[in-house]
């Protein structure tokens, strides 16, 4: 991991599990990762992994029926130049120091987020207000302008408007507006272009981008799309069954990809620049994290596993400064062996293509 | 559209200038789809793309007649669709043309078994005679869509994302339908479970030689799966053809803006990636006013005279020279 560079927040070995009525769910299983300042890392990962619960612990949204079983996730303050273990802070502490102010979030559907009984520029000054202390007046002057920073058009009148009256971009857009009032110092966007078209996704990625460059923040994307991670990532990490399993930046993960998850994740994409017969899907289901998983989770869906892999959990072994990867098949005993031919054919196609 | 190359005994499905308003109040009327026309040939997987509020599930909705059209004509096999409905045509349509929705826990009902999920269509077609053949046939449908037979007997709460959908699969098939709508049938599920259903629908298409449309604003998984499209906007069809000529040769201009905001998952490209905006209301553009024109092979675009010559300007420029027929 990047150390070079100062984090701005580190969660380190984290777990965390869920009280359910069939028993206890793993849900995390031991996390690491850090964030730096100014740089967007993607987390990316089937639903279940494990990818939203990560970000709102962070956030203190936790539900009734979960624990932190370890771990700790630190958030250092760059300008007291002090850190904080978020998961050491009361709720209430949470909600008045860090969610909102420090670290803000943008949902997936929008029309959830939005409160649909007010109007937009109640719902936008609502946590200028709270956080900046600020009276009605200015804060009405300062929502205006964050409106029309995030590219609303006629800012004035969709005060006024209710989300209901905005269309689907729209409201996106009022919800990065929301996130951004208290100017925050990390931004997580939990699939924030899912409920989009490809041609409105485009440019709120852009806006995301735009805010994020102009006002040095960092960004923590959750997505399953691998097209929107290659559009703005700098770093990712691959989550599966509730671990980390493969992390780098973002070239090495598309062009140097090493967990066979991550692998069989970029084969299943149709390649539209070479048509091929069959797509190639992973077998099998993700794993029922009630159930005590043991070694890798990805074995029994991943056909060049090796004997150890059932029975112990593979260690993180680093591919390079910035790449690492928790697999047994790069333990100095394993076999090599070459997998995925049809997958390094088109990586080839890909480099070639972009020099 | 008109045209004298296409052999009628290969089209299973014919949509003529299909309308279908949706009365808001005594005031507005929103025209969800106005005036599309398209053909569907046997055997064949034809992709319906567009943004969101482009009319495409309506068309798929209006064909299986969900919805009641307000104009046009829809044809299967020669014989209309579309039109009064009566017991007999209601029961031709179910029997020929199956639809597979998008959310497949919405679309299961929670408090049946999935044996009896599946065999819903027999039971009110009466399509077994005796209760050994009716379960003959459910474990059939379960092993073809690659479920096991002990499954037969679970709830569809007991089922992940993708098996769900498998299920969803499996009610459509069992009826042997020659046309299958798959109306966003991939688009709630994980990257990696997507590519199990895409190839499981190919496989059933080798088998059984089903014809697909296939509803998506997936455009990568679009031009993967189908061997046509169409191209919809604000329920007109603006643009259609092979997949080749779609994406080798784009003439309207929404069809560019669209094709440039697939996402590449390739980091070098799509870093550097430009986007063509395309803004309906100032580009001056009345779909209203345009006709479809025949450009080459099977690929049509909506529009007038005058558009069309400042379109493809360009395509007849390289034809020149010499660098497509």
């Amino acid at each position: 991991m990047m150390e070079n560079n100062c984090p701005i927040l580190e969660v380190i070995d984290l777990s965390i599990s869920f009280k359910t009525v069939s028993g206890q769910l793993k849900a995390i299983r031991g996390v690491n990762f850090s964030l730096e300042a100014g740089k967007t890392l993607a987390i990316v990962g089937e639903s279940g992994s494990g990818k939203s619960v990560t970000v709102k612990t962070a956030l203190g949204i936790l539900s009734e029926n979960e624990k932190v079983e370890s771990g700790k996730i630190l958030f250092h303050h760059q300008k007291e130049g002090k850190t904080t273990d978020i998961l050491k802070l009361s709720k209430k502490q949470v909600v008045s120091q860090i969610c909102g102010r420090r670290i803000a979030m943008v949902f997936q559907d929008p029309m959830m987020t939005l409160n649909p009984t007010m109007n937009i520029g109640k719902q936008v000054m609502e946590g200028i207000i709270k956080h900046q202390k600020l009276t009605r007046k200015e804060a009405y002057g300062k929502a205006l302008e964050l409106l029309k920073k995030v590219g609303i058009t006629n800012s004035d009148k969709r005060m006024r408007s209710y989300p209901h009256e905005l269309s689907g971009g729209m409201r996106q857009r009022v919800v990065i507006a929301i996130a951004m009032s208290c100017n925050p110092e990390i931004l997580i966007c939990d699939e924030p272009t899912t409920a989009l078209d490809v041609t409105i996704q485009a440019k709120i990625l852009e806006l995301i981008k735009c805010i994020q460059l102009e006002k040095n923040i960092a960004v923590i994307y959750i997505t399953h799309d691998m097209g929107v991670v290659a559009k703005v990532a700098d770093d990712v990490a691959v989550m599966y069954a509730g671990k980390i399993v493969e992390q780098g930046t973002v070239e090495e993960i598309f062009y140097d990809p090493r967990h066979p998850y991550t692998r069989g994740l970029l084969s299943s994409i149709p390649d539209i620049d070479n048509p091929c017969d069959k797509l190639y899907s992973i077998p099998g289901t993700p794993p029922n994290l009630l159930n005590d998983i043991q070694g890798d989770a990805f074995a029994p869906r991943n056909q060049y596993a090796l004997n150890i892999d059932f029975q112990q959990e593979p260690p993180v072994f680093k591919v390079s400064q910035t790449h690492t990867v928790a697999s047994w098949l790069y333990h100095e005993n394993a076999p090599k062996i070459d997998v995925y031919p049809q997958l390094s054919h088109r990586i080839n196609n890909m480099l070639a293509l972009s020099i | 559209m008109t045209d004298n190359d296409i052999n009628e005994e290969e089209v299973l499905l014919r949509v003529n200038n299909l309308k279908l308003y949706f009365r808001n109040n005594q005031k507005f009327t929103t025209k969800a789809v106005d005036g599309v026309s398209f053909i569907i040939h046997k055997g064949e997987t034809y992709g319906l793309v567009g943004e969101s509020g482009s009319g495409k599930t309506t068309i798929g909705r209006s064909i299986i007649r969900i919805y009641t059209p307000d104009g046009g004509e829809v044809y299967f096999m020669g014989n209309e669709i579309s039109g009064p409905m009566n017991k007999q045509k209601r029961k031709y349509i179910a029997n020929n043309i199956q639809m597979i929705f998008q959310d497949p826990m919405a679309s299961l009902n929670p408090r049946k078994k999935v044996s009896d999920i599946i065999a819903q269509g027999l039971d009110i077609h009466h399509q077994f005679k005796t209760k050994e053949e009716r379960t003959e046939k459910i474990y059939a449908i379960l092993e073809k869509v690659g479920l096991s037979r002990e499954q037969a007997n679970r709830y569809p709460h007991q089922f992940s994302g993708g098996q769900r959908q498998r299920i969803g699969i499996a009610r459509a098939v069992i009826m042997n339908p020659k046309l299958i709508i798959a109306d966003e049938a991939i688009s709630a599920l994980d990257v990696s479970i997507q590519a199990q259903i895409v190839n499981l629908l190919k496989k059933i298409q080798e088998e059984l030689s089903t014809t697909y449309l296939f509803i998506a604003h997936d455009l990568t998984m679009v031009k993967y799966i189908s061997d046509r499209i169409g191209v919809l906007h604000l329920g007109h069809l603006v643009e259609t053809g092979t997949t080749e000529e779609i994406f080798g040769n784009p003439i309207h201009p929404y069809t560019k803006a669209l094709l440039s905001a697939i996402p590449h998952p390739n980091p070098r490209i799509e870093k550097s990636r430009t986007i063509i905006d395309y803004d309906y209301e100032s580009s001056g553009i009345d779909y209203g006013k345009g006709v479809s024109h025949f450009i080459d092979g099977q690929h049509y675009v909506l529009a007038t005279e005058d558009e069309l010559t400042e379109w493809t300007k360009y395509y007849y420029g390289t034809c020149k020279e010499g660098e497509c027929k």
